[in-house]
């Protein structure tokens, strides 16, 4: 089941190989040829990959309306920033959304990523099994789910039903996150504490936590992420004045597209290249210290 | 073996607390239960029951929505969807299986994963978005081919199946591509090695020694793949035609348009049960790995003290 986690975060991965692999590893390329079939592929995968984002870049400083380039110019980003009130509005209720839940599935989560690799206790099966469901459930059965349970007990859709879905998605992510660096924990310290004559809750908060924080910041950053980025999961639990921003993008391309959903969508890729960038330097410090 | 060494004062640090462990992980066992198996036992009781006049349903129990799903009209739709998820998962694993090889065998393993996450972590509307400007009818790609006079007139490249299967491989790539990069990163090369002087050739030792190794890795990649396109909802609704309606679209429409919840609800059982069987194969697929490499590491510790 592991390997779910290390799909996502597959830096986490413990590299450890033994002296004779790693050799044969590198002279295995001794017998390559020049011509690299696997490297051709991978070159024109990742063209593939990035050919729909440069496109989307260029169009945003595009100064035409229509698909014909004309010239460069700010226009749309001077329409998306000061001639877009709802967009900001939607970008608000994101942001809600999105800290509340990460707040809530950081808390949640990692406490009980601490309780599985550390303890035993009854219905510890349950939870560790539970937790994989809603990271591989298609996210539609996952969104209908929850729009009929929640008309089922009448509870009228909001912010709040979204921050519900949201923490419930983002929970197996944190709690994955904080459990492999919990496997990774040195136990000697916390003895070490306690001969010291720290007390349990000085343990806690002045050993164990310091020691798990980059294992819940990386899990309060994915969440964020998750949140921010929701579509079809926010789509059937949002309720009227509840949109958020990828709500708000989903009607800029379904009904009228403005050329500022280019300029908005550049902004989208650069901050998530920034995002990925941050948590990459986390996630190698995190790798490299053990 | 290090972790071995840290494990005995772990277990006396256990023992000491033995119920604390709940208090902690059980806030989030309860939150679960709430949000997320309550919503799926409500779906399943609903689909065994009688559909309400407005929407909704009366308790009674039928399996009239199981009956309905066997209609021939939804039998299409079924084989529909499990084909688009079929032919889009085998390119997909086809295209990740290169990639993920060069990528293990790169120097530059950092950067090309950085590469891989970014298209990944952008907005899948986004991604959609991006690929209705390339295809529309006055999109970039008519454009080119038009003042290149290789066609006379635009060409409808959106809003059928062809476009929802090409769009389904971009946005499922990047999960294919990492499972099976991390599987053949930690691939034992020397095995590969072996086979060379054993007389293999290369497509040989490829084929039957490397594919076999990282068999969990391409199971994982198959699932991540076939599962999400299997209940697609958002790229067949924005770049799909009618020919491209899927079982995701269906059990939207059920429920907002039609307000058959029954039906719906069944249709998400067939989804639900798929993911179910998805899981349970990667983790048998992981638990018979994880067995072979318990095997091949006391090997290599008898290795090891034998050289002492």
């Amino acid at each position: 089941m592991n390997n779910v986690f290390f799909f996502f975060f597959p830096a986490l991965r413990n590299r450890k190989m033994s002296e004779p692999a790693r050799h044969a590893k590198k002279s295995w390329k001794k017998h390559a040829p020049t011509f690299s079939l696997s490297k051709t592929v991978l070159t024109i995968t990742l063209l593939f990959l990035f050919i729909p984002l440069f496109v989307i870049i260029i169009y945003s400083f595009n100064d035409s309306k229509g698909a014909e380039f004309t010239h460069p110019s700010f226009i749309w980003y001077k329409k998306l920033i000061f001639d877009s009130q709802p967009l900001w509005e939607a970008l608000l209720n994101s942001l809600i959304v999105a800290f509340t839940s990460a707040t809530v599935s950081t808390l949640l989560g990692s406490l009980a990523a601490i309780g599985c690799s550390w303890y035993k206790f009854h219905g510890k099966g349950f939870i560790e099994a539970v937790t994989y469901l809603p990271m591989i459930l298609p996210e539609v059965i996952v969104g209908i789910s929850m729009l009929i349970f929640f008309s089922g007990i009448k509870v009228p859709l909001s912010l709040f039903t979204i921050f519900a879905a949201h923490t419930t998605f983002c929970l197996p992510f944190v709690f994955l996150m904080v459990k492999a660096r919990l496997d990774e924990f040195d136990f000697s310290i916390i003895e070490a504490a306690h001969d010291l004559g720290a007390t349990d809750a000085q343990t806690l908060l002045k050993v164990i936590v310091p020691s798990l924080m980059p294992g819940i910041v990386s899990g309060f950053l994915m969440a964020v992420t998750m949140s921010l980025e929701d579509f079809v999961i926010t789509f059937f639990v949002a309720g009227p004045g509840s949109t958020t921003l990828p709500l708000y993008v989903y009607s800029m391309i379904r009904f009228g597209v403005s050329p500022v959903i280019n300029s908005l969508s550049c902004v989208m890729i650069l901050g998530t290249s920034l995002l990925a960038f941050i948590m990459r330097k986390g996630l190698k410090t995190f790798a490299a210290s053990h | 073996m290090k972790n071995e060494d840290v494990k005995p004062p772990a277990a006396s640090y256990k023992s000491q607390r033995i119920n604390q462990g709940a208090l902690y992980s059980w806030p989030m066992g309860v939150w679960f239960i709430i949000f997320f198996i309550a919503p799926i036992v409500i779906i399943t009781i609903y689909s065994f029951l009688k559909k309400g006049l407005y929407g909704g349903v009366e308790p009674i129990f039928s399996f009239r929505a199981y009956e309905q799903m066997s209609n021939p009209k939804y039998g299409i739709l079924v084989i529909r969807t499990l084909r688009i998820a079929v032919i889009s998962t085998l390119i997909t694993i086809l295209l990740a299986l290169p990639c993920g090889y060069a990528m293990a065998r790169s120097k530059n393993q950092t950067l090309l994963l950085f590469l891989v996450i970014i298209p990944f972590w952008t907005n899948s509307l986004i991604r959609i978005f991006a690929w209705m400007s390339i295809l529309n009818n006055d999109g970039i790609l008519n454009q080119i081919l038009l003042s290149l006079h290789i066609t006379k007139n635009y060409i409808q490249f959106l809003y059928n199946q062809g476009t929802v299967i090409l769009v389904s491989i971009y946005m499922y790539l990047p999960y294919a591509i990492l499972p099976i990069f991390t599987s053949i990163d930690k691939f034992d090369f020397s095995l590969l090695e072996a086979a060379r002087d054993l007389g293999a050739n290369k497509p040989q030792s490829m084929f039957k020694v490397l594919i076999p190794g990282i068999k969990s890795g391409i199971i994982t990649a198959v699932i991540f793949t076939f599962i999400p396109v299997f209940g697609a909802y958002t790229v067949p609704l924005l770049v799909g035609g009618k020919d491209s309606y899927m079982l995701g679209n269906i059990i939207v429409d059920e429920v907002q348009k039609t307000r058959n919840w029954p039906l719906a609800a069944a249709f998400s059982m067939v989804i639900t049960l798929a993911s179910i069987i998805g899981i349970l194969w990667i983790s048998r697929a992981n638990t018979s790995d994880a067995k072979m490499k318990a095997v091949s590491t006391k090997e290599e510790n008898y290795v090891t003290e034998a050289q002492k």
